[in-house]
Protein backbone atom coordinates (compact mmCIF):
# COMPACT_ATOMS: atom_id res chain seq x y z
CA UNK A 1 0.00 0.00 0.00
CA UNK A 2 1.84 3.22 -1.19
CA UNK A 3 -0.76 5.93 -0.70
CA UNK A 4 -3.29 4.80 1.26
CA UNK A 5 -7.12 6.30 2.21
CA UNK A 6 -9.71 5.67 3.85
CA UNK A 7 -12.42 3.29 1.51
CA UNK A 8 -15.15 5.16 0.34
CA UNK A 9 -18.02 6.14 2.76
CA UNK A 10 -15.55 5.75 5.72
CA UNK A 11 -15.60 8.74 8.29
CA UNK A 12 -13.74 9.39 11.37
CA UNK A 13 -15.71 10.49 13.82
CA UNK A 14 -15.15 11.26 18.03
CA UNK A 15 -17.73 10.19 20.27
CA UNK A 16 -18.37 12.12 22.83
CA UNK A 17 -21.14 10.09 24.75
CA UNK A 18 -18.47 6.89 24.84
CA UNK A 19 -15.31 9.35 24.69
CA UNK A 20 -13.49 7.59 22.06
CA UNK A 21 -12.35 7.74 18.47
CA UNK A 22 -14.84 5.91 15.73
CA UNK A 23 -14.51 4.80 12.43
CA UNK A 24 -17.65 5.21 10.90
CA UNK A 25 -18.81 2.43 7.79
CA UNK A 26 -21.79 1.55 6.26
CA UNK A 27 -23.90 0.18 9.17
CA UNK A 28 -20.67 -0.29 11.32
CA UNK A 29 -18.10 1.29 13.80
CA UNK A 30 -14.34 0.43 14.07
CA UNK A 31 -13.43 1.88 18.03
CA UNK A 32 -9.58 3.26 17.49
CA UNK A 33 -7.31 4.28 19.78
CA UNK A 34 -5.90 7.68 20.07
CA UNK A 35 -2.92 6.52 18.12
CA UNK A 36 -5.29 5.10 15.16
CA UNK A 37 -6.76 7.64 14.93
CA UNK A 38 -4.40 10.18 14.27
CA UNK A 39 -2.43 7.83 11.47
CA UNK A 40 -5.98 7.71 10.20
CA UNK A 41 -6.26 11.04 9.85
CA UNK A 42 -3.54 11.08 7.66
CA UNK A 43 -4.47 8.62 5.07
CA UNK A 44 -5.66 11.29 2.67
CA UNK A 45 -4.47 9.40 -0.65
CA UNK A 46 -2.09 12.12 -0.58
CA UNK A 47 1.39 11.05 1.68
CA UNK A 48 2.86 7.94 1.16
CA UNK A 49 3.25 5.06 3.83
CA UNK A 50 6.60 7.12 4.95
CA UNK A 51 5.59 10.00 4.80
CA UNK A 52 2.31 9.07 7.20
CA UNK A 53 5.12 7.56 9.98
CA UNK A 54 7.15 10.38 9.79
CA UNK A 55 4.87 13.04 10.48
CA UNK A 56 3.63 10.70 13.22
CA UNK A 57 7.03 10.15 14.46
CA UNK A 58 7.36 14.03 15.09
CA UNK A 59 4.45 14.02 17.59
CA UNK A 60 5.83 11.16 18.94
CA UNK A 61 9.43 13.12 20.14
CA UNK A 62 11.17 11.42 17.10
CA UNK A 63 10.41 7.83 17.72
CA UNK A 64 10.72 5.30 15.35
CA UNK A 65 6.84 4.00 14.60
CA UNK A 66 7.41 2.89 10.74
CA UNK A 67 6.70 -0.55 11.86
CA UNK A 68 3.49 -0.26 13.94
CA UNK A 69 2.13 2.02 11.09
CA UNK A 70 2.40 -0.26 8.69
CA UNK A 71 1.35 -3.16 11.01
CA UNK A 72 -1.71 -1.10 11.78
CA UNK A 73 -2.43 -0.31 7.99
CA UNK A 74 -1.90 -3.58 6.92
CA UNK A 75 -4.39 -4.51 9.15
CA UNK A 76 -6.89 -2.12 8.38
CA UNK A 77 -6.23 -3.16 4.51
CA UNK A 78 -6.95 -6.78 5.06
CA UNK A 79 -10.50 -5.67 6.64
CA UNK A 80 -11.30 -3.55 3.75
CA UNK A 81 -11.03 -0.24 5.87
CA UNK A 82 -8.55 1.42 3.63
CA UNK A 83 -7.20 1.52 0.41
CA UNK A 84 -4.63 2.09 -1.73
CA UNK A 85 -5.28 5.60 -3.29
CA UNK A 86 -4.07 4.20 -6.80
CA UNK A 87 -5.92 1.00 -6.85
CA UNK B 1 -25.79 -2.67 36.09
CA UNK B 2 -26.70 0.50 33.63
CA UNK B 3 -28.09 -1.05 30.30
CA UNK B 4 -25.46 -0.80 27.00
CA UNK B 5 -25.78 2.05 24.81
CA UNK B 6 -27.57 2.01 21.53
CA UNK B 7 -25.60 1.87 18.73
CA UNK B 8 -28.20 2.25 15.68
CA UNK B 9 -31.33 3.82 15.27
CA UNK B 10 -34.10 1.84 13.02
CA UNK B 11 -36.14 4.77 11.78
CA UNK B 12 -39.06 3.41 9.47
CA UNK B 13 -40.53 7.01 8.08
CA UNK B 14 -43.15 5.41 6.42
CA UNK B 15 -44.67 2.32 5.42
CA UNK B 16 -45.84 3.39 2.14
CA UNK B 17 -43.93 1.48 -0.41
CA UNK B 18 -44.53 1.06 -4.08
CA UNK B 19 -43.02 -2.53 -3.95
CA UNK B 20 -45.24 -5.83 -2.82
CA UNK B 21 -42.62 -8.24 -1.70
CA UNK B 22 -44.15 -11.17 0.12
CA UNK B 23 -41.65 -11.81 2.48
CA UNK B 24 -42.30 -7.88 3.96
CA UNK B 25 -41.35 -7.69 7.75
CA UNK B 26 -43.49 -4.93 8.04
CA UNK B 27 -46.64 -5.30 10.13
CA UNK B 28 -49.32 -6.73 8.20
CA UNK B 29 -51.91 -4.54 9.86
CA UNK B 30 -50.16 -1.32 8.01
CA UNK B 31 -53.11 -0.19 6.25
CA UNK B 32 -54.91 -0.27 10.07
CA UNK B 33 -55.53 2.54 11.93
CA UNK B 34 -52.55 1.94 14.04
CA UNK B 35 -50.40 3.20 11.19
CA UNK B 36 -52.45 6.71 9.68
CA UNK B 37 -50.58 9.16 11.30
CA UNK B 38 -46.51 9.56 10.65
CA UNK B 39 -44.76 11.36 12.87
CA UNK B 40 -43.83 15.23 11.42
CA UNK B 41 -40.16 16.34 10.96
CA UNK B 42 -39.58 18.39 13.73
CA UNK B 43 -40.21 14.64 15.96
CA UNK B 44 -37.57 12.96 13.96
CA UNK B 45 -35.08 15.84 13.89
CA UNK B 46 -35.24 15.60 17.96
CA UNK B 47 -35.39 11.99 18.06
CA UNK B 48 -32.58 12.00 16.02
CA UNK B 49 -30.64 14.44 18.70
CA UNK B 50 -31.63 12.44 21.71
CA UNK B 51 -30.64 9.15 19.86
CA UNK B 52 -26.65 11.00 19.70
CA UNK B 53 -26.91 11.89 22.93
CA UNK B 54 -27.68 8.18 24.29
CA UNK B 55 -24.50 7.08 22.21
CA UNK B 56 -26.15 6.05 18.65
CA UNK B 57 -23.84 6.14 15.90
CA UNK B 58 -25.91 4.75 12.91
CA UNK B 59 -29.15 6.13 11.68
CA UNK B 60 -30.89 3.83 9.00
CA UNK B 61 -33.46 5.68 7.29
CA UNK B 62 -36.19 2.89 5.84
CA UNK B 63 -39.78 2.00 5.53
CA UNK B 64 -41.74 0.91 3.58
CA UNK B 65 -39.82 2.77 1.19
CA UNK B 66 -38.22 6.10 2.51
CA UNK B 67 -38.51 7.92 -0.59
CA UNK B 68 -41.61 8.70 0.04
CA UNK B 69 -41.05 11.15 2.79
CA UNK B 70 -41.13 14.48 0.99
CA UNK B 71 -38.59 15.69 3.56
CA UNK B 72 -36.49 13.10 3.22
CA UNK B 73 -33.41 15.14 2.42
CA UNK B 74 -34.03 18.10 5.36
CA UNK B 75 -34.39 14.50 7.91
CA UNK B 76 -30.62 13.70 6.16
CA UNK B 77 -29.30 16.64 6.96
CA UNK B 78 -30.51 16.85 10.65
CA UNK B 79 -28.76 13.28 11.06
CA UNK B 80 -25.79 14.48 9.48
CA UNK B 81 -25.69 17.50 12.09
CA UNK B 82 -26.05 15.56 14.82
CA UNK B 83 -23.10 13.26 14.13
CA UNK B 84 -25.44 10.01 12.65
CA UNK B 85 -23.68 7.83 9.92
CA UNK B 86 -27.25 7.72 7.74
CA UNK B 87 -27.96 4.54 5.39
CA UNK B 88 -30.84 5.01 2.80
CA UNK B 89 -32.35 1.31 2.94
CA UNK B 90 -34.45 2.09 -0.57
CA UNK B 91 -36.24 -0.46 -2.98
CA UNK B 92 -34.62 2.05 -5.60
CA UNK B 93 -37.13 2.90 -7.43
CA UNK B 94 -37.54 6.85 -6.64
CA UNK B 95 -33.58 7.24 -6.36
CA UNK B 96 -32.73 8.99 -9.78
CA UNK B 97 -29.59 10.74 -10.54
CA UNK B 98 -30.50 13.91 -9.12
CA UNK B 99 -32.79 13.00 -5.97
CA UNK B 100 -29.07 11.11 -5.14
CA UNK B 101 -27.14 14.15 -5.95
CA UNK B 102 -29.33 16.01 -3.71
CA UNK B 103 -29.22 13.35 -1.00
CA UNK B 104 -25.18 13.44 -1.20
CA UNK B 105 -25.43 17.58 -0.71
CA UNK B 106 -27.58 16.89 2.65
CA UNK B 107 -24.98 14.71 3.88
CA UNK B 108 -26.15 11.03 3.44
CA UNK B 109 -23.51 8.13 3.77
CA UNK B 110 -24.44 5.36 2.43
CA UNK B 111 -27.05 3.79 -0.11
CA UNK B 112 -28.55 0.36 0.30
CA UNK B 113 -30.62 -0.66 -2.56
CA UNK B 114 -32.52 -3.99 -2.69
CA UNK B 115 -32.91 -6.70 -5.48
CA UNK B 116 -35.17 -9.20 -4.96
CA UNK B 117 -33.59 -11.46 -7.76
CA UNK B 118 -31.15 -11.15 -10.47
CA UNK B 119 -33.08 -11.77 -13.13
CA UNK B 120 -35.24 -8.82 -14.01
CA UNK B 121 -38.48 -10.96 -15.01
CA UNK B 122 -38.41 -12.77 -11.78
CA UNK B 123 -37.21 -9.98 -9.61
CA UNK B 124 -40.54 -8.02 -11.19
CA UNK B 125 -42.43 -10.99 -9.84
CA UNK B 126 -41.43 -11.13 -6.26
CA UNK B 127 -41.71 -7.40 -6.11
CA UNK B 128 -45.37 -7.26 -7.12
CA UNK B 129 -44.36 -4.51 -9.99
CA UNK B 130 -41.93 -3.79 -12.63
CA UNK B 131 -38.81 -2.04 -10.75
CA UNK B 132 -35.49 -3.82 -11.84
CA UNK B 133 -34.11 -1.47 -14.33
CA UNK B 134 -34.70 1.43 -11.91
CA UNK B 135 -33.39 -0.20 -8.99
CA UNK B 136 -29.92 -1.52 -11.40
CA UNK B 137 -30.20 2.48 -12.81
CA UNK B 138 -30.05 3.70 -8.90
CA UNK B 139 -27.32 1.41 -7.75
CA UNK B 140 -25.16 3.08 -10.91
CA UNK B 141 -25.64 6.84 -9.97
CA UNK B 142 -25.64 5.76 -6.38
CA UNK B 143 -21.72 4.68 -7.08
CA UNK B 144 -21.23 7.53 -9.82
CA UNK B 145 -21.61 10.10 -6.68
CA UNK B 146 -19.15 7.99 -4.77
CA UNK B 147 -21.40 6.52 -2.20
CA UNK B 148 -20.71 3.17 -0.81
CA UNK B 149 -23.30 1.06 -2.05
CA UNK B 150 -24.92 -2.02 -0.16
CA UNK B 151 -27.50 -4.54 -2.27
CA UNK B 152 -29.45 -6.16 0.01
CA UNK B 153 -31.21 -9.52 -1.05
CA UNK B 154 -33.72 -11.19 1.40
CA UNK B 155 -33.19 -15.23 0.07
CA UNK B 156 -36.05 -17.71 -0.24
CA UNK B 157 -37.02 -20.96 -1.99
CA UNK B 158 -37.60 -18.68 -5.05
CA UNK B 159 -34.36 -17.40 -5.50
CA UNK B 160 -31.76 -19.20 -3.23
CA UNK B 161 -30.88 -21.09 -6.46
CA UNK B 162 -29.73 -17.98 -8.46
CA UNK B 163 -26.94 -16.78 -5.57
CA UNK B 164 -24.23 -17.10 -8.14
CA UNK B 165 -25.74 -14.45 -10.41
CA UNK B 166 -26.92 -12.00 -7.32
CA UNK B 167 -22.57 -12.38 -6.52
CA UNK B 168 -21.82 -11.66 -9.58
CA UNK B 169 -24.22 -8.53 -10.04
CA UNK B 170 -23.40 -7.29 -6.95
CA UNK B 171 -20.16 -7.24 -8.11
CA UNK B 172 -20.36 -5.47 -11.34
CA UNK B 173 -22.24 -2.42 -10.02
CA UNK B 174 -18.93 -1.90 -7.72
CA UNK B 175 -21.14 -2.96 -4.62
CA UNK B 176 -18.52 -2.53 -1.21
CA UNK B 177 -21.29 -4.81 1.03
CA UNK B 178 -23.95 -7.47 -0.30
CA UNK B 179 -26.61 -8.28 2.82
CA UNK B 180 -27.80 -11.78 1.94
CA UNK B 181 -30.30 -12.34 4.78
CA UNK B 182 -33.04 -15.67 4.79
CA UNK B 183 -35.87 -14.90 5.33
CA UNK B 184 -37.34 -13.96 8.72
CA UNK B 185 -40.51 -15.36 9.79
CA UNK B 186 -42.42 -12.22 10.66
CA UNK B 187 -45.17 -9.48 8.95
CA UNK B 188 -46.07 -10.87 5.57
CA UNK B 189 -43.66 -13.23 5.77
CA UNK B 190 -45.66 -15.40 7.82
CA UNK B 191 -48.73 -15.57 5.01
CA UNK B 192 -45.91 -17.09 2.81
CA UNK B 193 -43.93 -19.32 4.91
CA UNK B 194 -44.87 -22.26 2.62
CA UNK B 195 -43.91 -20.68 -0.37
CA UNK B 196 -40.44 -19.16 0.92
CA UNK B 197 -38.99 -21.62 3.51
CA UNK B 198 -35.91 -23.04 1.40
CA UNK B 199 -34.40 -26.80 1.26
CA UNK B 200 -31.26 -27.76 3.15
CA UNK B 201 -29.72 -28.08 -0.06
CA UNK B 202 -30.27 -24.85 -1.53
CA UNK B 203 -29.19 -23.43 1.79
CA UNK B 204 -25.91 -25.48 1.39
CA UNK B 205 -25.28 -24.54 -2.19
CA UNK B 206 -25.67 -21.50 -1.54
CA UNK B 207 -23.29 -21.02 1.59
CA UNK B 208 -20.81 -22.40 -0.17
CA UNK B 209 -21.33 -19.94 -3.39
CA UNK B 210 -20.65 -17.25 -0.78
CA UNK B 211 -17.73 -18.75 0.21
CA UNK B 212 -16.08 -19.16 -3.15
CA UNK B 213 -16.94 -15.89 -3.40
CA UNK B 214 -15.59 -14.37 -0.60
CA UNK B 215 -12.16 -16.20 -1.20
CA UNK B 216 -11.88 -14.89 -4.46
CA UNK B 217 -12.70 -11.45 -3.77
CA UNK B 218 -11.41 -10.86 -0.73
CA UNK B 219 -11.74 -7.92 1.41
CA UNK B 220 -13.46 -5.39 -1.53
CA UNK B 221 -16.45 -6.71 -0.89
CA UNK B 222 -18.00 -7.57 2.35
CA UNK B 223 -20.57 -10.70 2.01
CA UNK B 224 -23.05 -10.98 4.81
CA UNK B 225 -24.54 -14.26 4.95
CA UNK B 226 -27.80 -13.92 7.58
CA UNK B 227 -28.69 -17.56 9.02
CA UNK B 228 -31.99 -18.81 7.75
CA UNK B 229 -35.11 -19.68 10.81
CA UNK B 230 -35.61 -23.34 11.04
CA UNK B 231 -32.13 -24.65 9.88
CA UNK B 232 -30.40 -24.20 13.17
CA UNK B 233 -30.41 -25.64 16.60
CA UNK B 234 -29.35 -23.17 18.56
CA UNK B 235 -30.62 -19.49 18.15
CA UNK B 236 -29.25 -16.32 16.52
CA UNK B 237 -29.14 -13.46 19.39
CA UNK B 238 -31.80 -11.97 17.71
CA UNK B 239 -31.15 -7.85 17.41
CA UNK B 240 -27.66 -8.77 19.76
CA UNK B 241 -30.02 -9.03 22.35
CA UNK B 242 -33.16 -7.15 23.75
CA UNK B 243 -32.66 -3.48 24.20
CA UNK B 244 -29.06 -3.90 23.76
CA UNK B 245 -27.68 -2.11 20.79
CA UNK B 246 -30.94 -0.96 18.56
CA UNK B 247 -33.53 1.14 18.64
CA UNK B 248 -37.00 0.58 16.09
CA UNK B 249 -39.23 3.93 15.80
CA UNK B 250 -41.93 3.37 13.26
CA UNK B 251 -43.58 5.67 10.85
CA UNK B 252 -46.45 6.63 13.79
CA UNK B 253 -43.97 7.12 16.42
CA UNK B 254 -43.90 3.96 18.13
CA UNK B 255 -40.44 2.62 19.81
CA UNK B 256 -39.56 -0.95 19.34
CA UNK B 257 -36.76 -2.97 20.51
CA UNK B 258 -37.17 -4.68 16.99
CA UNK B 259 -39.10 -4.29 13.78
CA UNK B 260 -41.52 -7.40 14.53
CA UNK B 261 -41.88 -6.75 18.42
CA UNK B 262 -45.31 -4.64 17.52
CA UNK B 263 -46.36 -8.20 17.48
CA UNK B 264 -46.11 -9.06 20.97
CA UNK B 265 -49.48 -8.55 22.95
CA UNK B 266 -49.17 -7.38 26.54
CA UNK B 267 -46.48 -4.76 25.74
CA UNK B 268 -47.41 -1.04 25.61
CA UNK B 269 -44.68 0.56 23.13
CA UNK B 270 -43.84 3.79 24.19
CA UNK B 271 -44.70 7.10 21.44
CA UNK B 272 -41.73 8.94 20.70
CA UNK B 273 -44.70 11.75 20.79
CA UNK B 274 -44.97 11.49 24.41
CA UNK B 275 -41.90 10.11 26.02
CA UNK B 276 -38.10 11.34 25.33
CA UNK B 277 -35.63 8.58 24.27
CA UNK B 278 -33.85 8.51 26.65
CA UNK B 279 -36.75 7.06 29.08
CA UNK B 280 -37.89 4.84 26.17
CA UNK B 281 -34.43 3.38 26.36
CA UNK B 282 -33.65 3.48 30.10
CA UNK B 283 -37.02 3.13 31.54
CA UNK B 284 -39.53 1.73 29.61
CA UNK B 285 -41.16 -1.75 30.54
CA UNK B 286 -40.92 -2.15 26.67
CA UNK B 287 -37.36 -1.99 26.74
CA UNK B 288 -36.71 -3.36 29.99
CA UNK B 289 -38.85 -6.26 29.93
CA UNK B 290 -36.44 -8.69 28.03
CA UNK B 291 -33.44 -6.80 28.54
CA UNK B 292 -30.46 -8.79 30.68
CA UNK B 293 -30.59 -12.49 31.75
CA UNK B 294 -33.17 -12.04 34.68
CA UNK B 295 -36.67 -12.66 32.90
CA UNK B 296 -35.28 -15.90 31.47
CA UNK B 297 -37.19 -19.39 31.90
CA UNK B 298 -36.14 -22.58 31.66
CA UNK B 299 -34.09 -24.33 29.75
CA UNK B 300 -32.24 -20.79 29.40
CA UNK B 301 -32.24 -20.37 32.72
CA UNK B 302 -29.79 -23.25 33.83
CA UNK B 303 -28.27 -22.95 29.96
CA UNK B 304 -26.51 -26.25 29.63
CA UNK B 305 -23.97 -24.78 27.46
CA UNK B 306 -23.84 -21.49 29.13
CA UNK B 307 -25.65 -18.95 26.36
CA UNK B 308 -27.22 -16.82 27.94
CA UNK B 309 -25.62 -13.93 27.45
CA UNK B 310 -24.37 -15.12 23.76
CA UNK B 311 -27.71 -15.91 22.15
CA UNK B 312 -29.61 -13.65 25.09
CA UNK B 313 -32.66 -16.29 24.63
CA UNK B 314 -32.99 -15.80 20.87
CA UNK B 315 -35.84 -14.11 19.46
CA UNK B 316 -39.00 -13.08 21.36
CA UNK B 317 -41.17 -13.04 18.55
CA UNK B 318 -40.75 -16.16 17.41
CA UNK B 319 -40.92 -17.52 20.43
CA UNK B 320 -44.47 -16.13 20.80
CA UNK B 321 -45.39 -17.22 17.46
CA UNK B 322 -43.81 -20.80 18.17
CA UNK B 323 -45.04 -21.41 21.39
CA UNK B 324 -47.58 -18.54 22.91
CA UNK B 325 -45.59 -17.26 25.16
CA UNK B 326 -42.91 -14.23 24.52
CA UNK B 327 -40.60 -15.13 27.52
CA UNK B 328 -39.88 -18.77 26.55
CA UNK B 329 -36.89 -19.99 25.15
CA UNK B 330 -36.78 -19.66 21.34
CA UNK B 331 -38.16 -22.95 19.84
CA UNK B 332 -35.14 -22.86 17.36
CA UNK B 333 -32.91 -24.08 20.32
CA UNK B 334 -32.49 -27.60 20.57
CA UNK B 335 -33.58 -27.64 23.72
CA UNK B 336 -36.53 -26.27 23.67
CA UNK B 337 -39.71 -28.41 24.21
CA UNK B 338 -41.42 -26.85 21.15
CA UNK B 339 -38.08 -27.61 18.98
CA UNK B 340 -40.30 -29.98 16.92
CA UNK B 341 -42.23 -26.87 15.60
CA UNK B 342 -39.18 -25.52 13.73
CA UNK B 343 -38.22 -29.08 13.16
CA UNK B 344 -41.80 -29.68 11.21
CA UNK B 345 -41.65 -26.32 9.20
CA UNK B 346 -38.61 -27.22 7.07
CA UNK B 347 -41.10 -30.52 6.22
CA UNK B 348 -44.17 -28.32 6.10
CA UNK B 349 -45.82 -28.91 2.61
CA UNK B 350 -44.74 -25.90 -0.23
CA UNK B 351 -46.43 -23.73 -2.45
CA UNK B 352 -45.44 -21.13 -4.72
CA UNK B 353 -48.54 -18.92 -4.72
CA UNK B 354 -47.45 -15.38 -2.97
CA UNK B 355 -49.93 -13.29 -1.18
CA UNK B 356 -48.22 -9.87 -1.79
CA UNK B 357 -47.73 -7.06 0.90
CA UNK B 358 -50.76 -4.25 0.11
CA UNK B 359 -51.68 -1.17 1.71
CA UNK B 360 -55.41 -1.75 0.45
CA UNK B 361 -57.84 -2.44 3.38
CA UNK B 362 -58.40 -5.66 3.75
CA UNK B 363 -61.46 -7.12 4.99
CA UNK B 364 -61.29 -7.30 8.38
CA UNK B 365 -58.49 -4.92 9.51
Amino acid sequence: MNRPRLVDGARLQYDDVREEHLLLIPEGAVRLNATAAQVLELCDGERSLEEIAAALSQRYAGADVADDVREMLGGMGERGLVVDAAA
Amino acid sequence: MPPPRPYTLVAELSYQCPLHCPYCSNPVDIAGDRYRAELETEHWTRVFREARALGVVQLALTGGEPMLRRDLDELVAAGRAGGLYSTLVTAGTLLTRERAERLKEAGLDHVQVSIQSPDPEENDRIAGIRSFEKKIAAARAARELGFPLTINCVLHRQNLDQIEEILLLTEELGAQRLELANTQYYGWAVLNQQALIPTRAQLERGEEAVQRFRARVGPRITVLWVLPDYYEDLPKPCMGGWGRSTIVVAPNGEALPCQAAATIPGVEFPNVRDHSLNWIWNASDAFTRFRGTDWMQEPCRSCPLGRQEEDWGGCRCQALRLTGDAAATDPVCKFSSHHDTVVGAREAAQTDELTYRTMRRQAGV
